[in-house]
């Protein structure tokens, strides 16, 4: 059996638990390229034009894949406890691709993750694995490797913490959504430009997650997505170890739109840089933005200026 | 730091006052005026004032309901409310009482703020907490006893509309019945008891329909559904309701606060729009897919959608309007409104969105 992942939202947080789940099942997993172009553009013909541009990605890669696999797995996540919810855009996603693709006869495989009503991760992947037809006890041995993998992957992202916090050099901590940040097209270019300005971007998702979701707290009572938490607690975790940071969006998020001003309200004595990608062509904008926030950190360590 | 911590302890006889939302101040007032025994300032009528006032020290890509309560906390600062509720809820509006308070606070308003959103939905006694905070003398019976009262002003409210609604475009004198409605809200916020508010509601519905009315045999039919604030609230969807009364045009509206209340369940929702979603998407989202399809399947003539711009929810259940727009041929007007929206345009598009549905009328006929 072909199981299609989209190259886009929680395949960049959840990936190595999904790829690994399916494989040990003796799936074969088709993951759709990195976006380029084409798939935004097609990901703009097939979303509502109001969606949020991850949202529009995402239905590009979605399109991508029809055709090439037997299923299209599109999870349906709401939360994962109090305080731990999801942008309501997860909840809605099986429905949404599935009406926007009716007519293509796309076939797709969900789960469902909503932890306060009653369904856990472990319940949501038992459920899963019966739709696909594996028994029980495959469907566990296949769900402790995938959380065996997302374990590793997350001990390697705090590995590479330590090593970036190590350096001299100078560091920005790029704090946005992990499938904003490690898209191809449209975040990877600001995490070049920051570089290309002799400065180390420390994606937020390196800070465990669950270390940030409590540190979000120290900096907001009521904040109800845990993602957008973890944000928060990755900035007050690493606010004395950084020199900036950068608060990089996609156009018309929800929770950003709200959470970004919080933090810049609240995070103080550290230069902030609110940038939301908007997926129009021509970076020219976005490389003098950061050129001149970065150049401002350089003067600012050197002690040349002070903010 | 959560701005929680530097709580100040609450003067003797503070003044509450809560966002304008359609007509249901009236009913905050009593629940506030009568259940804690505090004074209510009833937020001013909301202007173009209030928006801009709101977009400037609201964030940008904001929805406009989070700038539209914050202009009118600001109003009701103005007019010398000392103690701001905001509610929560299970789309952005569940983060809004943190940030209007921190922006609130950034501005130099010395004002108190409860946030409802604290409160754990499965634990309804943190809601009585909440209240204490308002008040820590709670007479919690008192506070019940008003709170029933509440509801049931909420229920006549939301049932004098509805049938002024269905009526007030065919009425000969729409003055007179538009004088009835204003009447009666005005009579609502002094009646004091369940006994009262049920006479007024009756006499009402008396007076409303013994309005003539001059109802064609097949008047045009538009079902509007949409996000809960923004569909609800005269102000933010500039009174489309009127407007296409005023067309002629037969208005339903599922979607107000004693729907929400009593029937918007995902178990008896889900099975039957199970065509189009399988999930709760959340917020409003489900009941307005269920609103549309009860609509479609009814042969209405015409449905609008109608949601602040940038909601993800709605836009979520857009897609889900399209292939029921598709499977019943029946036109959906999708419209978003923002701190932008211009008069004309929103006249000239539902002018020709008329136009259309009655032309199509004709030819089916």
């Amino acid at each position: 059996m072909r199981i299609g992942i989209p190259r886009a939202l929680y395949y960049y947080r959840y990936g190595a638990l999904w790829k690994t789940f399916f494989s040990s099942l003796g799936c074969e997993v088709v993951v759709s390229p990195k976006t380029d172009r084409a798939i935004l553009q097609s990901g703009i013909h097939y979303a509502i034009d109001e969606s949020c541009l991850s949202a529009k990605i995402y239905l590009g890669h979605v399109a991508w894949l029809l055709g090439k696999c037997d299923l299209i797995f599109v999870p349906r996540m709401a939360d994962m406890g109090r305080d731990k919810e999801f942008c309501l855009k997860f909840r809605a996603l099986p429905d949404v691709v599935y009406n926007t693709f009716r007519t293509e006869n796309v076939r797709l495989v969900t789960c469902d993750i909503a932890v306060r009503s009653g369904d856990s991760e472990m319940k949501a992947f038992a459920e899963l694995g019966k739709k696909l037809g594996f028994k029980k006890q495959q469907v566990f041995n296949a769900y402790l490797l995938a959380k065996q993998a997302e374990q590793q992957a997350q001990a390697e992202n705090t590995r590479k913490l330590e090593a970036a916090l190590a350096k001299d050099d100078l560091k920005v901590l790029v704090s946005g959504h992990a499938y904003n940040i490690y898209d191809d097209y449209i975040g990877r270019p600001v995490m070049d430009a920051i570089r290309a300005n002799h400065a180390l971007p420390i994606p937020s998702d390196w800070v465990d997650r669950d270390s940030a979701w409590q540190s979000g707290g120290e900096l907001t009572d009521t904040m109800p997505w845990m993602v957008n938490r973890e944000l928060a607690g990755a900035a007050v975790q690493l606010r004395g170890k950084v020199d900036g940071i950068v608060l990089l969006s996609s156009f018309s998020c929800g929770p950003d739109s709200m959470t970004d001003e919080i933090m810049n309200r609240r995070l103080k004595n550290i230069p902030i840089l609110t940038m939301t990608l908007d997926g129009q062509d021509g970076t020219a904008g976005m490389e003098t933005r950061i050129e001149s926030f970065v150049d401002i950190l350089h003067l600012r360590k050197d002690g040349t200026v002070c903010l | 730091m959560p701005v929680s911590k530097y709580r100040q302890p609450l003067p003797q006889n503070c003044k509450i006052s809560f966002p304008q939302f359609a007509s249901y101040g009236i009913a905050m007032e009593h629940l506030i005026q009568k259940g804690l025994g505090m004074t209510y300032v009833m937020p001013p009528r909301m202007t173009r004032h209030t928006l801009e006032l709101g977009a400037r020290y609201a964030p940008d890509s904001v929805c406009a309901p989070f700038k539209l309560n914050l202009g009118c906390f600001l109003e009701c600062i103005d007019e010398g409310a000392d103690t701001l509720i905001q509610t929560g809820g299970t789309c952005r509006l569940g983060y809004y009482g943190e940030l209007h308070e921190q922006i609130l606070r950034d501005m130099g308003k010395d004002v108190r703020f409860v946030n409802f959103a604290e409160c754990d939905f499965s634990h309804p006694k943190t809601f009585v907490d909440e209240f204490r905070e308002l008040k820590p003398d709670l007479d919690l019976k008192r506070f019940s006893a008003a709170a029933v009262e509440t509801v049931r002003m909420v229920n006549a409210i939301d049932e004098v509309d509805a049938l002024f609604r269905r009526r007030i475009g065919f009425a000969e004198d729409p003055k007179a019945m538009e004088a009835i409605r204003t009447n009666w809200l005005r009579q609502l916020r002094l009646a004091d008891g369940i006994k009262q508010i049920e006479l007024l509601r009756k006499a009402t519905v008396r007076l409303l329909e013994s309005q003539k009315v001059n109802m064609p045999k097949h008047p045009i039919r538009v079902g509007v559904v949409g996000e809960f604030f923004t569909v609800m609230d005269p102000f933010s969807n500039h009174d489309i309701e009127y407007e296409l009364a005023h067309m002629g045009v037969l208005v339903d509206r599922w979607m107000d606060m004693s729907n929400c209340m009593y029937h918007y369940r995902s178990r008896k929702m889900l099975p039957r729009i199970k065509e189009y979603a399988h999930y709760n998407m959340g917020a409003t989202a489900m009941a307005t897919i269920d609103a549309a399809l009860h609509y479609a399947k009814s042969g209405f003539d015409g449905i609008i959608h109608v949601k602040s711009a940038g909601c993800t929810p709605e836009i979520d259940a857009i897609p889900a309007l399209q292939n029921i727009s598709a499977d019943y041929h029946v036109p959906i007007l999708y419209l978003s409104f923002d701190t932008q929206t211009s008069e004309t345009g929103l006249n000239t598009r539902l002018e020709a969105f008329y136009d259309m549905i009655s032309m199509r009328k004709q030819a089916h006929k």
